[in-house]
């Protein structure tokens, strides 16, 4: 994709756009549609769309595959440890409510907490699976 | 406006079957990912419409593409057709047609989706978590054990790939229970 200008160009323009609203999407689901499931596959987009254009290999400098997979399995840890801190705290697995004095306050940190964590896995996965799927 | 989205859907269908070239293919089931998701807003499900657009129209045509360039892009011609597999499909889709008699009207008040858990969602989620957005109340907290396993699903699917297609990396994965 070396001579394709218009393309590099474009991207280079889209690319902040979409990382960005992969952001809002993440942090706005308490509030709008969007969630955890929407905010990563966007974020993933972005990743699979810079590798698309610039090539596998540069895409790999900017997201090691390692460091991708490791982030997969931290989403995961990070949703079942606000469970388990549910527990600690003597509520019950999953229940946001203990995390802090205030129950709804306590369901916010939980909540955008778990969000974060399904974010994580699915954009890291969708990344991983690119990777699988361009490695030659 | 339902008419007009299913319409065009039913077109596309017909286009990816009559299709040979996986590339155009691939951009039309993209497409009727699309138009589904503009079913769901008509139907004035946000949430489902947003991720039938990310994920359908977005990411799983974006690897799509990346399979087609791991394999060929051409499909191959098949010449026989075979009557028992369209007695089948007629058979199923029947079945199914016939399944769908006994639902519950769209927007009926009556349906027993309305009628279970859904009115304490409504009525008691702004006290017991506060959030304006239902949806995410519902996934997040109230059916936070479906959304862990769903996140697992999709961590096990990756896993599972990368030891199907190898991932590079010979450290195995942790195991992705928590």
């Amino acid at each position: 994709m070396r001579h394709h200008l218009v393309l590099r160009v474009v991207a280079k323009l889209l690319l902040p756009c979409i990382l960005l609203f992969a952001l809002y999407t993440q942090f706005h689901g308490d509030y709008g549609p969007g969630g955890g499931f929407q905010a990563g596959v966007i974020f993933a987009t972005g990743f699979i769309l810079y590798g698309l254009i610039y090539g596998v290999e540069n895409l790999s400098k900017v997201a090691p595959p390692g460091l991708v997979q490791g982030v997969a399995a931290t989403g995961v840890l990070l949703y079942g440890g606000v469970g388990i801190a549910g527990i600690l705290r003597g509520g019950r697995f999953l229940d946001y409510s203990v995390l802090l004095h205030n129950p709804i306050a306590g369901q916010h940190l939980g909540i955008l907490l778990i969000e974060l964590g399904v974010g994580m896995t699915v954009a890291s996965v969708m990344i991983t699976l690119f990777f699988a799927f361009t490695r030659p | 406006m339902d008419v007009l989205l299913l319409g065009f859907m039913v077109v596309t269908a017909i286009a990816v079957v009559r299709l040979r070239q996986l590339f155009a293919v691939v951009m039309l089931t993209g497409l009727f990912s699309l138009l589904s998701a503009g079913v769901f807003v008509a139907m004035d499900a946000v949430d489902v419409a947003f991720t039938e657009a990310a994920v359908g129209a977005g990411i799983s045509t974006l690897l799509m593409l990346g399979c087609l360039a791991l394999t060929t892009s051409s499909e191959k011609s098949v010449r026989h057709r075979t009557v028992p597999a369209l007695l089948a499909i007629t058979l199923t889709g029947a079945c199914l047609v016939y399944g769908t008699l006994d639902l519950p009207d769209f927007g009926s008040p009556a349906a027993p989706a309305y009628n279970h858990v859904a009115p304490r969602y409504i009525h008691d989620s702004p006290r017991e978590v506060g959030l304006p957005n239902i949806v995410t109340s519902v996934l997040a907290s109230y059916r936070g054990y479906d959304t862990l396993g769903e996140v697992t699903v999709v961590f096990t699917a990756g896993v599972a790939v990368l030891l199907l297609l190898g991932g590079g990396l010979r450290r195995s994965e942790g195991d992705g229970d928590s």
